[in-house]
């Protein structure tokens, strides 16, 4: 009976080898995906069990942990929690940590990302509880104030961007929520929260000025495609064109009107910088199929349509349609039809437009910290790329300048200062209010800042809203707030 | 009067005491570990509690010096520590759980752990001869199958597994009991039988097929863990009982038919099974996709066990530092990843390579005993120790479904422990019957007068 019983010992091996097997496929070669589960509590735990990154403006947090005496140990905090609700996002034991920084930077705030090996071999070493990286953000507090005051209860988001460097002065989405019950230790406060903020139909909880379902830019756009006009070599700001009170849109019944129902210059023709100044739809229109739908759309992506931008919180590209008809692109040219932007990327053409032409990466992290407050990344100012050339930029600020002196945005005109604007008035739904657009960047012989607000459906002035009245003062305040 | 001196056989009593001591010194330290890492101080009865495990030990070692001095030297050792490790982790969980030391686990197992060892200690004392138990073969399979099927009539519901009898303030698992009875008849009736078994049959496709009506036993033992399994929703014994069976079998007859044929029988009976029993069809689909949004509800405790693992990684969270709190029975079922969540790879492996090394043990002792009972008996009850620690581990680690059976020594269970105690207790009776040398023909045996008659019982 030897002979069976060598050979049972041969499959108890195997067996065993099996559990030894399956042992080091959990807990190390496969280990990384357990971990990473979205509903890991141990995970969770773990990021509560260690001092969470201070989020940080100048030196001040918006966001920061407290020791507590509960089994979660950490408590988040936020200061002004509503103000900066989509700069910080939310921190949550039950719902993890989303819609901000919270969730962009969560590897830095938690101490696991990579750039923190060194810190957490030498906490590891030393015996002390690893602790995440502080963020100080570029946000400038009083641009941010009064973007969120002048705003007020309308829905729509601001955007304010250094042109030169891209940094993001200000980011402002309404309507806003407070994370702070979401970070609570009390599972029914959390719960409540979440739900008031997620069934809520106004959405709370989506950044309207990087995502969300994206607005149609209306006239904002039509800087884009002045760009593509003066680009093409054809075009310059005196350039006469077509400019009838209705254009007729070829192979359709339907024509394209002017806001104010009547021609833009005299015998029907403008000149591009009038045009622009007030915002003449048939102009516009004639110059999108003129150039066509291709040319307009490489500038837009010159521009940075279609490009997945991280700020660190996901930008979603906006777009610009592809294989359009003439009626097609003479809307297209306007703003309107299929294209869909956010007030980021118009913040990002017009700084382009202020800078020179370049477009700079826009970024909100100045600096991370270790914890021991050591800088350990500092985001240089990236330049993406060169949409227009210099001479083009410098073309567009004068022709945007007569906007506020003389044109459609004077109620975006800051005194003492020369603003460069272009308001947009968005038609998106058939008898909804249209969406007040303007975007602008001042001073015009000295970029410091641009600018793009939105304000959805009108805001309080409903039907009677226009780019240059509804959302003009809104981009005035934060402005002012910046350059004093 | 030799003409040639022998060199005496090592008995290693010695080595066992060393390796004993280092067993307690290891689970002293884990102790300490988790008091220190759960209340920053040494625990305050250390000496008493340490004592006691000692004394544990060090009585079980007394009775092998004076009554199996033979004895394997390495299986005391290692199930001490396991033993050891087991109460530790119990007691950790105990904190984690707000349960007072006095009214934790880790004491009730302390005290299942001295009443184990008493048993199995009158088991080494009453027990000179294994042998003996042969006259007990069709006793101890009627005994078995009562035991097996009294959950059926007076036992109740944990959990969903029908396996569970109540004697007085006490619970009892009787199949744990079951495994030491039915290696005890199938030992008995394979030494009787397996000529017959071994010998008859039929060709075909090359295989040797026993004759219909050699094939009553595994039908018979099919049927019966079938029904258990039908009676009890109790998996994990319907396959202990099964495996082992067949493993006997094809010790006893060397033939590979028993195993074809005792691995189709059970895909079939669970192909039967997983078609109409739907927490069956629940149990596969935790092995194959416990991560599915499906699997996420059904399978929590899987779900939560495998975490455990993987939080542990390589090195461990450390006693003490981990959350096994978060897997439903954590110091029952789940007991191994509670380990590898707080011990790592490392502590896993070691776990799983000391068992390897007891049923290695056990098998050598097989190996080296001379009789065929014996050699059944070992082997079985060797194989029943590395099937239940592979349906266990391999339930947690997901090599196989999931099914409840306890890991020997390790988890928290009173059946458990003084069935796997007795369990030792017979392997190192039997290792020091295969150890022992040859007695030197006795020269007054054979000098004895010729009509004296031998009986043998």
């Amino acid at each position: 009976m030897n002979q069976p019983i060598r050979r049972l010992s041969m499959v108890v091996a195997v067996m065993f080898v099996l559990l030894l097997v399956a042992s080091t496929w959990i807990q190390v070669l496969g280990a990384q995906g357990i971990r990473e589960a979205s509903d890991n509590r141990r995970t969770q735990l773990d990021s509560y069990a260690r001092e969470r990154g201070q989020i940080l403006l100048g030196g001040q947090p918006i966001a920061r942990s407290t020791e507590v005496e509960d089994d979660l140990e950490w408590q988040r905090v936020y200061s002004d929690p509503e103000l900066y609700s989509h700069v910080t996002g939310y921190f949550s034991f039950t719902y993890g940590s989303g819609a901000g920084l919270e969730s962009a930077s969560d590897g830095l705030l938690s101490g696991r990302d990579d750039q923190l090996f060194y810190d957490r071999l030498t906490d590891t070493i030393a015996g002390r509880e690893p602790r995440g990286a502080s963020l100080e953000l570029t946000i400038d507090p009083d641009a941010q104030q009064a973007a969120e005051q002048a705003l007020g209860e309308q829905r729509g988001a601001v955007v304010a961007l250094d042109p030169s460097t891209g940094d993001i002065l200000a980011m402002v989405s309404h309507p806003n929520f407070d994370p702070s019950p979401l970070a609570s230790h009390d599972v029914p406060t959390e719960r409540a929260a979440w739900e008031r903020y997620t069934e809520d139909e106004t959405q709370p909880m989506v950044n309207r000025a990087i995502g969300g379902n994206l607005y149609p830019p209306g006239s904002t756009f039509k800087i884009v495609t002045a760009a593509a006009a003066l680009e093409s070599g054809d075009y310059s700001a005196g350039s006469s064109i077509p400019g009838p009170a209705t254009l007729d849109l070829p192979q359709t019944t339907s024509d394209l009107p002017n806001a104010s129902g009547a021609a833009c210059g005299a015998n029907d023709q403008v000149t591009l910088a009038v045009a622009m100044q007030d915002s003449c739809n048939t102009a516009f229109g004639w110059l999108g199929m003129e150039l066509g739908g291709d040319a307009v759309a490489e500038q837009a992506e010159a521009f940075g349509f279609g490009e997945e931008l991280s700020v660190p919180m996901t930008v979603a590209p906006s777009t610009f349609p592809t294989g359009l008809n003439p009626p097609q692109e003479a809307q297209s040219a306007i703003g309107q039809y299929d294209v869909r932007t956010t007030p980021m990327q118009m913040a990002m053409v017009t700084a382009a437009v202020a800078n020179d032409g370049v477009v700079m990466r826009p970024n909100m992290i100045e600096q991370v910290m270790a914890a021991d407050t050591s800088v350990i990344d500092e985001p240089e100012p990236d330049a993406l790329r060169r949409a227009i050339s210099s001479d083009t930029a410098s073309e567009l600020t004068d022709m945007m300048q007569l906007v506020t002196t003389d044109g459609t945005g004077t109620a975006g005109a800051v005194d003492g200062v020369s603003v460069a604007a272009k308001t947009g008035t968005a038609q998106h739904a058939e008898g909804a209010a249209p969406h007040a657009w303007y975007t602008a960047f001042a001073p015009a012989d000295n970029p410091q800042v641009a600018v793009a607000v939105v304000v959805e459906s009108g805001g309080t002035a409903g039907s009677e809203a226009s780019g240059g009245s509804s959302a003009g003062p809104i981009s005035k305040a934060v402005m002012e707030a910046v350059l004093q | 009067m030799r003409a040639v001196a022998t060199i005496a056989p090592r008995r290693g009593r010695n080595v066992e005491l060393l390796l004993t001591a280092l067993a307690i010194g290891v689970v002293i330290l884990a102790y300490v570990n988790v008091s220190v890492a759960e209340t920053e101080e040494i625990p305050p009865d250390l000496l008493g509690h340490a004592g006691i495990l000692a004394g544990i030990a060090l009585a079980f070692h007394l009775v092998l010096r004076w009554r199996a001095s033979y004895a394997d030297p390495i299986i005391l050792p290692i199930v001490v520590l396991l033993n050891g490790i087991g109460v530790v982790v119990i007691y950790r969980l105990d904190i984690a759980a707000g349960r007072s030391f006095t009214e934790g686990q880790a004491v009730r197992q302390l005290l299942w752990t001295a009443i184990g060892v008493a048993i199995a200690l009158a088991v080494l004392i009453a027990l000179r001869d294994h042998r003996v138990l042969r006259r007990y073969t069709y006793t101890a399979g009627a005994a078995a199958l009562v035991l097996i099927a009294l959950p059926i009539f007076i036992g109740y519901e944990v959990n969903g597994a029908r396996i569970w009898i109540r004697l007085g303030s006490f619970t009892f698992q009787p199949a744990e009991i079951a495994k030491i009875l039915l290696a005890i008849f199938f030992a008995g009736y394979l030494v009787q039988t397996r000529d017959v078994l071994a010998l008859t049959g039929r060709r075909f496709l090359g295989i040797t097929f026993p004759r219909g009506r050699d094939l009553g036993p595994l039908a018979i033992a099919w049927v019966a863990s079938m029904l258990v399994l039908a009676f009890e929703n109790d998996f994990g014994t319907t396959l202990m009982v099964f495996g082992l069976f067949v493993a006997m079998l094809y010790i006893a007859t060397e033939r590979i038919s028993w195993i074809v044929l005792g691995l189709s029988m059970a895909a079939f009976g669970a192909a039967i099974v997983y078609t109409t029993a739907s927490h069956v069809r629940t149990r596969v689909l935790c092995w194959t996709d416990p991560f599915s949004t499906q699997g996420r509800e059904e399978c929590g405790q899987l779900v939560q066990g495998i975490m455990g693992l993987a939080s542990g990684g390589v090195s461990g969270a450390g006693l003490g530092r981990g959350r096994p709190w978060l897997t439903p029975l954590p110091e029952s079922d789940f007991i191994f990843a509670s380990i590898g969540e707080e011990l790592g790879l490392v502590g896993t492996m070691a776990i799983i390579l000391l068992y390897a090394i007891l049923v290695e043990r056990g098998l050598r002792s097989a190996i080296g005993l001379r009789d065929g009972f014996g050699k059944l008996l070992a082997a079985g009850l060797s194989f029943v120790i590395a099937l239940q620690v592979f349906v266990v581990i391999g339930g947690v680690t997901r090599v196989i479904p999931l099914t409840g059976l306890t890991l020997p020594f390790l988890a928290y269970g009173g059946s458990s422990l003084l069935t796997n105690w007795t369990l030792v207790a017979l392997l190192l009776r039997m290792s020091d019957h295969a150890r022992r040398p040859e007695p030197e023909t006795d020269p007054a045996q054979m000098e004895a007068p010729t009509e004296m008659v031998r009986t043998v019982r």
